[in-house]
């Protein structure tokens, strides 16, 4: 697996993970680093000041021989327990007097009074060799890497005399045990560090990796089907990923639209293809249809036929009378203009329902909002209602609500036929004005195919909506504009 | 309104009465002595402890003054800036004429102790002062018996001296420190108040164990304590039976027991004998012998 195709998940908590620990790895050397270099400094800057000092009481004991005064001197120092010594102070101090014999040391034992100090401590000669160069007021310093030491000399001096060289030693040991604590407690620190960053990080990280999670997540459901806008879950903020969200929302809102649109095209061009067809068989079968019900009639009005016959023309002509309703219900059309629209026809199509809503026992109620006539068709409007009540007193059941809703915009008349039967299910919905297509037992399945028909012939729009206990069928219909 | 008056007197009176406890003590003069490194003088908790103890029983104050060395003390009792002084059997001998003996303490129940030769305890073959020809040897003060003239004694009975027999020697002015400078190898040999070894090694053994004993002199006279010739006999009386009565409280017990002797005593003069003798033949020998300095 590369490493690009981690998740995110994991990704960011582990660069969150190497940014620490980069930062921890380059910061700690350095203080470290800053560290010893400041030790050094100090143990530097601590030793000159104690050099001067020391070298300038050792002058009256050195002028008047007092070794005992001389030793106590530079004893001082080290009557402070060894332990705080090791830190900062000198290993040892050796005073020499004029001719660069020892005149008192901190470690006699190593230092014999008198003695040669170059003999017992080769490292030091460079700075015996040259004490007559040393000036009062600037102690010079001496590192030697053979002894792991650093040598500080100071020149004793009165009025000008050279007395004697103060030689102070400092082990660089305190500088290696302070460089192994510094790093030990660099390490520890950076450990503990990434303990308290590293929850963090990774809390952090799948904070910031979530909504893009999420969103891919979302992305990777999206096949065949369009999930539903309302249902995606996405985080909404300000910034890109929110953005981002948003876009994607959006599109998909749009894509719904699209899919949505598609499907009504698909829907009615597919009902205008059967209105085609059905047209021209019905057109097809209405002429054979015609000359054949006019041969029965004719035969039936000259001469005497003997019964059997008779029974048989019959027989004949109600099944061609049925095949010609059949195809007349199929083939609507559209009659002629007759007169506008207007309360009448309401009052007509209330009485003409009646007998319905006596039969279904359902609670019809009205609501009318048009006054004067409208300028449509009473026929074709007239069919169209009553059909949508016939459906609708069918739909529902006893003691269910019926409500038909008329009114206007500027341009459109609207009927709503609303009941609360039965939910219509969303598959059925798409072929619901197709011929033959009954929701009810005994229906012939053709109403609301005659009402497709009519609605399109004058140009209007049916749309339905269906809930469970809501159902609402809304036709709009344009009006004719007055001429001018 | 009465009542407010009387208490107001009253409380006037009590403002104006010389309280009982602030009446002041017809002061003194305090006596003054002199300490010397003959002991281990380095303990000022136990000085201040002494000092008052003294105090109390002497009924006046006392105050104690130390010096660098052996002879700034002598000076200044010679001087009469001083009452008394304890000090070494050889600076005492040699001014008889202007000191009194007032007290000798007693050092495991005699009135005598020893100089001790020492070396440090690496130094496992030296056996006599004489092993330690051009070594580095340290001396207490050049006024001290056990510190400086009995090792000179014995080196001026071969006709030898200091400077020129040691490689280096020095002075530490003070007893403990001559065991320090021995015990540290800053000098290859000592002379130390035997006294004052014994009493170190009880009190600081870390100390006296990085030192060997090489040899023991005969006995001498403890350093004394004595007064100056001016100090009036009565003072000189109070301050003895103070010093002698200690061993008999409890407090003067734990002090003795604090300078590790048994008590004080008159003493004699003939307990320094042997110390003239020796400081008699020193002096002859310095005048005879070549200056090598």
């Amino acid at each position: 697996m590369h490493l690009k195709d981690i998740s995110l998940n994991y990704k960011i908590p582990l660069r969150v993970a190497v940014l620490v620990i980069v930062t921890a790895s380059v910061l700690a050397p350095v203080l470290v680093y800053r560290s010893i270099g400041d030790l050094r400094d100090n143990m530097v800057a601590n030793a000159d000041s104690m050099s001067r000092v020391i070298a300038e009481t050792l002058i009256e004991p050195i002028l008047h021989d007092d070794v005992w005064r001389a030793f106590e001197i530079v004893n001082t120092p080290f009557r402070i327990p060894q332990d705080q010594v090791k830190a900062q102070g000198a290993e040892y101090i050796l005073v020499l007097d004029a001719a660069n014999k020892v005149f008192v040391s901190t470690q006699p034992e190593k230092f014999p009074m008198l003695s040669d100090p170059v003999a017992i401590e080769p490292n030091i000669s460079q700075l015996v060799n040259h004490t007559q160069e040393l000036d009062k007021l600037n102690p010079s310093v001496m590192e030697s890497h053979k002894s792991n030491s650093f040598y500080l000399a100071t020149a004793i001096q009165s009025d000008g005399v050279r007395l004697g060289t103060l030689i102070m030693s400092y082990s660089r040991k305190p500088f290696e045990e302070r460089f192994y604590t510094l790093t030990k407690a660099a390490i520890l620190i950076t450990l503990l560090v990434l303990a308290v960053l590293l929850p963090f990080g990774v809390y952090w990280g799948r904070r910031m990796a979530a909504p893009l999670l999420q969103l891919s997540d979302t992305m990777s459901k999206i096949t065949h089907e369009l999930p539903d806008p309302e249902q995606i879950k996405l985080e909404e903020s300000k910034d890109e990923i929110g953005q981002l969200a948003k876009s994607f929302k959006t599109m998909l809102g749009e894509l719904k639209e699209k899919e949505q649109l598609q499907q009504q095209v698909i829907t009615s061009d597919r009902l205008a293809a059967l209105g085609r067809l059905a047209a021209g068989v019905a057109h097809e079968i209405n002429n054979p249809l015609g000359g054949m019900l006019n041969a029965i009639s004719t035969f039936k009005r000259h001469g005497e036929q003997d019964p059997l016959t008779l029974k048989t023309l019959s027989i004949l002509e109600r099944g061609l009378v049925q095949i010609k309703e059949t195809v007349a219900a199929l083939l609507v059309e559209a009659k002629a203009q007759t007169r506008p629209f207007d309360l009448n026809d309401v009052a007509d199509i209330c009485t003409l329902v009646q007998p319905d809503v006596e039969k279904n026992r359902v609670k019809f109620t009205r609501e009318i909002d048009i006054i004067e006539a409208q300028p449509i068709s009473s026929t074709l409007v007239r069919q169209v209602i009553i059909n949508l009540l016939l459906n609708a007193f069918k739909a529902t059941q006893a003691q269910g609500n019926v409500h038909l809703h008329i009114y206007r915009d500027s341009a459109h008349l609207f009927i709503d036929v609303i009941n609360d039967g039965s939910h219509i299910p969303q598959e059925k919905v798409s072929y619901l004005f197709e011929p033959f297509t009954s929701m009810s037992e005994g229906g012939s399945g053709l109403g609301l195919w005659v009402i497709y028909q009519i609605v399109q012939q004058l140009g209007g729009l049916i749309t339905v909506q269906s809930e469970i206990d809501h159902t609402q069928f809304t036709v709009q219909l344009p009006l004719e504009q007055p001429r001018e | 309104m009465s009542k407010i008056r009387c208490l107001l007197l009253l409380l006037l009176a009590l403002t104006f009465t010389p309280t009982p406890f602030a009446r002041e003590l017809p002061v003194k003069p305090p006596l003054r002595i002199g300490l010397t490194p003959v002991f281990l003088d380095d303990q000022s908790a136990f000085l201040n402890t002494w000092r008052s103890y003294l105090e109390q029983h002497l009924k006046r104050p006392v105050v104690f003054t130390q010096r660098g060395s052996y002879r700034e003390i002598m000076d200044l009792l010679r001087d009469g800036k001083l009452d008394f002084a304890w000090l070494c059997g050889y600076p005492y001998i040699r001014n008889r004429d202007h000191f009194r003996l007032v007290a000798v303490p007693l050092y495991r129940g005699v009135p005598l102790y020893h100089s001790y030769l020492i070396v440090p305890a690496t130094d496992t073959k030296t056996r006599t002062l004489t092993d330690l020809s051009n070594k580095i040897f340290a001396f207490s003060d050049p006024d001290s018996n056990s510190g400086h003239l009995y090792p000179e004694y014995l080196l001026a009975k071969q006709n030898l001296q200091p400077a020129s027999f040691f490689a280096k020697n020095f002075y530490t002015w003070s007893h403990r420190k001559v065991v320090e400078a021995v015990a540290s190898g800053l000098a290859q040999g000592g002379a130390v108040d035997g006294y004052v070894w014994d009493t170190l090694s009880r009190t600081h053994p870390e100390i006296t164990a990085r030192t060997r004993i090489v040899t023991e002199s005969p006995e001498f006279g403890f350093p004394p304590i004595v007064a100056s010739a001016r100090v009036s006999m009565r003072d000189t009386g109070n301050f003895q039976k103070v010093l002698f009565n200690m061993g008999h409280d409890d407090e003067g017990v734990i002090l003795l027991d604090r300078l590790n002797i048994n008590g004080f005593v008159k003493g004699d003069d003939h307990l320094f004998d042997g110390i003239a003798d020796m400081a008699r033949f020193v002096e002859e020998q310095r005048v005879n012998a070549p200056q090598r300095h």
